[in-house]
C-alpha cells in the first residue's frame, strides 16, 4: 500500500468529483430534497379531514359537542347536512373522508351510558384516516360533557401520544436511508465509471494495488456522507426542531460505521455490474428491502419471522436501531453495541468480498 | 536499475501462446520474439488477436495456455513486477477526460511512483515534446484526436519503461498526425526503448524494424519488412482497367493466380512465378471482352498478408 498512489486516487477523485456539477448538486441537493419531502408529507398524526356534521338532534347540547371535536382539529367541518343519504353521497364521491352523526337520542343516550352517544363515518379506504379515526373515538364524551379547560380538545391528541410528530421520528430514519441511497450509489457507480469508459484497463496495467483503488475511490465518499448527515441533522433541527438528546459524537460515529457500511455495498455492487445502467439497477434493488424490511417504514415487530431474518441483514436496520436510541432516547453507543457490531461485520464481508473480485485482470 | 535480465535476453519471448474464449480460440498457439530496441509491428485486421495477445504479454489476461517471458520475467507470475517497467497504450483512449493534461500526467507519475521531483521535470519535458505545452490546463476530453494520442503516449512513456505495448495508437488521427506519431515512437526507440505496436496500416507496418503478421489468432507470416517481401512466393502483377469488378470475374480462374484484389481501378493480381502468365492473363481478358493492361509491379505487405492468408486484409488503408 502507497500512501502516494492512494491519495493521488482520492485527489482525482475529488477533482473529477467537483466537475461533475450534477453529482455536486446531489450531495446536498438530495438530502435538503427528501428531509424536506418526508418531513412534511409523512405525517402519520392526521390532521384536518374533510368533515360534515349530521346533527339528528339539534339541541344545544349537540351543537355544543360537535363544537368540541372541530376543536381538536382532527376534523374540518365543513358541511352540515340533513339526511344520511348527503352523507354517504359526500363520503362515496370522496369530498369528506369523515363524518360526525349525532343520533337524534343523544341526551338520553348521554344519560344512560349503554350505547355510543355520537359515531364517526369513516373513509375505510385509507389505513391512515381510520387510525385518526379511533383518536377521535377516545375522546371523552362521557366524563366532560360540561366542557371543562382541563379536557381542552387540543389535549385529546396529545393525551393519547405525547410526542406524536412525525418528523421526530422520520428525521432520524431519513439520516440512514439518505446515506443508503447516496453511499451506495455513488460507490456502484465510480467504480463501474471507471471500467466502462477503458480507464481501469490503464489503471491495472499499473502499479496501482487493489486496495489503493478502491480505498482511493472511497474515501471521498466517507466525508461526502459526513456532510449529508450534518447536513439532514442540522435542517432536521431548524425545520423541524428535532432533539438529539444523546452525544453527538456518538451519533457521528455512528453515522461514520454506517457511512463505511454503506459504501462497502456500493463497492460490492460494482463488482458485480457491467456497466453504469445495471449498477444503479442493482443500488435500486437493495434500497427496496432496506426502507421497506428496516423499520423506517412499518415497526419490525409486526413482520412476518422471515421478514425480520432478512432486515437484521440489512445495515440500515441496524443503523436505524442506532440512530433512534441516540437522537430520541438519549441511549449511549455501549448501551447499543449489538447494532454497532452487526454494522462492523456487514462492513467485514461486503469489503471481503469485493476486494476478492477487484482483481487487477481482464478476465 | 532500466534491466535485471541480461541484455542479449529478447524483450518478449512466448511459445505456444494460446487464449480461449469460450469455445472461440482467439490466439492459437502462437510463438513469438521481440529483441531489445525493435520497434516489433503486429499486422493484421480487426479480431486477428492483436489486442488480446498484447493483454496476455502486459499480465492483463490469463493465457489458457503457453509460456510467456516479457523483460526477463515470468508473465503472468510476476505481473505486478513488469508493470512498473512497462508503459501500456490502450487502443482507446483511457485517460481522464475531465482532468487536464496536467491532472492527467501528474496523477499517472503518482500511480507510478515517478518522485515528485523528478516528475515535475518529466512533465515538463513530455509537454515540450509531444507540443501541449500551451493545452496543460485544457480538460483532455476537450482535445483532438492527435492531441490525445500525444498525451496518452507521454501518459505511457513518463516512469521511462524498457518496453512498450501500443495497441493500434493511430486509429483516431489524420494521416499527417500518424506519420508525425511515428517519427516520435522511432526517437524512443533510438533512445533504447522496446516497443510493441499493433496496427492495420501498411504504411506503418513497413517502419516497423520487425514484423508478425496475424490472420484469426494465428501468426502467419514473420520477420523484418524487407525479408517478408523478399520471401513472397511469386509475382505481383498489375491489371490497370476501366472496369475491374468484370477484370476479377475474368482473372479468378485462370490458373496460376494465387490471389486478386481489387484497388481503386487497378487489380493486384498475386501470382505463382513464371512470365507467360502474363499473357494467359491478357487472353483472358480479351476472351472476356474486358479491356485491360497487365504490367508487373513491385510487392508490398499487403501482398505479403494476401499471400500468407490468401485473402485481402479487410481494413487495408
Amino acid at each position: 500500500m502507497s500512501l502516494r498512489r492512494l491519495g493521488s486516487i482520492v485527489f482525482k477523485e475529488l477533482l473529477q468529483l467537483r466537475r461533475d456539477r450534477l453529482s455536486f448538486a446531489m450531495i446536498v441537493g438530495i438530502p435538503t430534497l427528501q428531509l424536506v419531502l418526508f418531513g412534511y408529507a409523512i405525517n402519520l398524526d392526521v390532521r384536518h379531514l374533510d368533515a360534515a356534521v349530521l346533527d339528528l338532534a339539534d339541541t344545544a347540547r349537540s351543537r355544543e359537542l360537535v363544537a368540541q371535536i372541530a376543536a381538536t382539529d382532527v376534523l374540518d367541518i365543513e358541511h352540515w347536512l340533513a339526511s344520511p343519504q348527503a352523507l354517504e353521497a359526500l363520503l362515496r364521491e370522496g369530498r369528506i373522508q369523515a363524518a360526525l352523526v349525532v343520533p337524534r337520542d343523544v341526551e338520553a343516550r348521554l344519560e344512560r351510558r349503554d350505547r355510543p352517544a355520537l359515531q364517526i363515518v369513516v373513509d375505510g379506504s385509507d389505513q391512515v384516516i381510520q387510525a385518526a379515526a379511533r383518536q377521535l373515538a377516545a375522546f371523552p364524551v362521557h366524563e366532560h360533557v360540561g366542557w371543562t379547560r382541563r379536557a381542552s380538545p387540543v389535549e385529546v391528541v396529545n393525551f393519547y401520544n405525547p410526542e406524536r410528530r412525525a418528523p421526530v421520528n422520520t428525521v432520524p430514519g431519513l439520516v440512514g436511508v439518505i446515506l443508503t441511497m447516496t453511499m451506495v450509489l455513488f460507490t456502484a457507480i465510480a467504480l463501474v465509471r471507471e471500467r466502462e469508459r477503458g480507464n481501469l484497463e490503464m489503471l491495472i496495467a499499473t502499479p496501482v494495488s487493489p486496495w489503493e483503488l478502491t480505498l482511493g475511490k472511497v474515501l471521498p465518499f466517507i466525508g461526502i456522507g459526513i456532510v449529508q448527515v450534518t447536513v439532514v441533522l442540522l435542517l432536521g433541527r431548524l425545520l423541524f426542531d428535532v432533539p438529539i438528546r444523546g452525544s453527538l459524537g456518538e451519533l457521528y460515529l455512528a453515522a461514520l460505521v454506517f457511512v463505511i457500511a454503506s459504501l462497502a455495498l456500493g463497492i460490492f455492487i460494482s463488482t458485480l455490474a457491467r456497466s453504469q445502467f445495471q449498477a444503479m439497477q442493482m443500488s435500486f434493488f437493495t434500497f427496496l428491502p432496506q426502507i421497506l424490511l428496516s423499520g423506517f417504514m412499518f415497526p419490525l415487530a409486526g413482520m412476518p419471522v422471515a421478514a425480520q431474518w432478512i432486515a437484521e441483514a440489512l445495515p440500515l436496520t441496524h443503523f436505524l436501531r442506532l440512530v433512534r436510541g441516540i437522537m430520541l432516547r438519549g441511549a449511549t453507543l455501549a448501551e447499543l453495541w449489538p447494532s454497532l457490531a452487526a454494522l462492523g461485520a456487514f462492513i467485514a464481508v461486503m469489503l471481503a468480498v469485493a476486494v476478492a473480485r477487484v482483481r487487477k485482470r481482464l478476465d | 536499475m532500466k534491466t535485471t535480465a541480461r541484455p542479449t535476453e529478447p524483450a518478449i519471448e512466448a511459445r505456444g501462446l494460446t487464449k480461449r474464449f469460450g469455445d472461440l480460440v482467439a490466439v492459437d498457439a502462437l510463438d513469438l520474439e521481440v529483441r531489445r530496441g525493435e520497434v516489433y509491428g503486429f499486422l493484421g485486421p480487426n479480431g486477428s488477436g492483436k489486442s488480446t495477445t498484447i493483454r496476455m504479454l502486459c499480465g492483463l489476461l490469463l493465457p489458457s495456455g503457453g509460456d510467456i517471458r516479457v523483460l526477463g520475467l515470468e508473465i503472468p507470475r510476476e505481473a505486478e513486477a513488469l508493470k512498473r517497467r512497462i508503459g501500456y497504450m490502450t487502443q482507446q483512449f483511457s485517460l481522464y477526460e475531465d482532468l487536464t493534461v496536467a491532472e492527467n500526467l501528474e496523477f499517472m507519475a503518482a500511480v507510478h511512483d515517478v518522485p515528485r521531483r523528478r516528475a515535475r521535470r518529466r512533465i515538463e519535458e513530455l509537454l515540450e515534446r509531444y507540443a501541449l505545452a500551451d493545452r496543460r490546463g485544457q480538460l483532455a476530453g476537450t482535445l483532438s484526436g492527435g492531441q490525445k494520442q500525444r498525451l496518452a503516449l507521454a501518459a505511457t512513456v513518463l516512469h521511462e519503461p524498457d518496453l512498450l505495448f501500443l495497441d493500434e495508437p493511430t486509429s483516431a488521427v489524420d494521416p499527417e498526425s500518424r506519420r508525425e506519431f511515428w517519427d516520435t515512437l522511432f526517437e524512443l526507440a533510438d533512445a533504447g526503448t522496446t516497443l510493441l505496436v499493433s496496427t492495420h496500416y501498411m504504411d506503418e507496418a513497413e517502419r516497423c524494424t520487425r514484423l508478425a503478421i496475424l490472420d484469426r489468432g494465428r501468426l502467419v507470416a514473420d520477420g523484418s519488412p524487407r525479408a517478408l517481401l523478399d520471401g513472397l512466393p511469386g509475382r505481383t502483377l498489375l491489371v490497370e482497367t476501366p472496369s475491374p469488378r468484370q477484370a476479377k470475374r475474368a482473372l479468378a480462374d485462370v490458373p496460376g493466380v494465387i490471389a486478386l484484389t481489387q484497388i481503386g481501378t487497378s487489380l493486384r493480381v498475386l501470382a505463382a512465378d513464371g512470365a507467360e502468365l502474363d499473357g494467359r492473363l491478357a487472353a483472358a481478358l480479351r476472351a472476356a471482352g474486358v479491356e485491360g493492361h497487365v504490367r508487373p509491379t513491385a510487392p508490398n505487405l499487403e501482398d505479403v498478408f494476401v499471400a500468407a492468408t490468401r485473402k485481402p486484409l479487410p481494413e487495408a488503408a
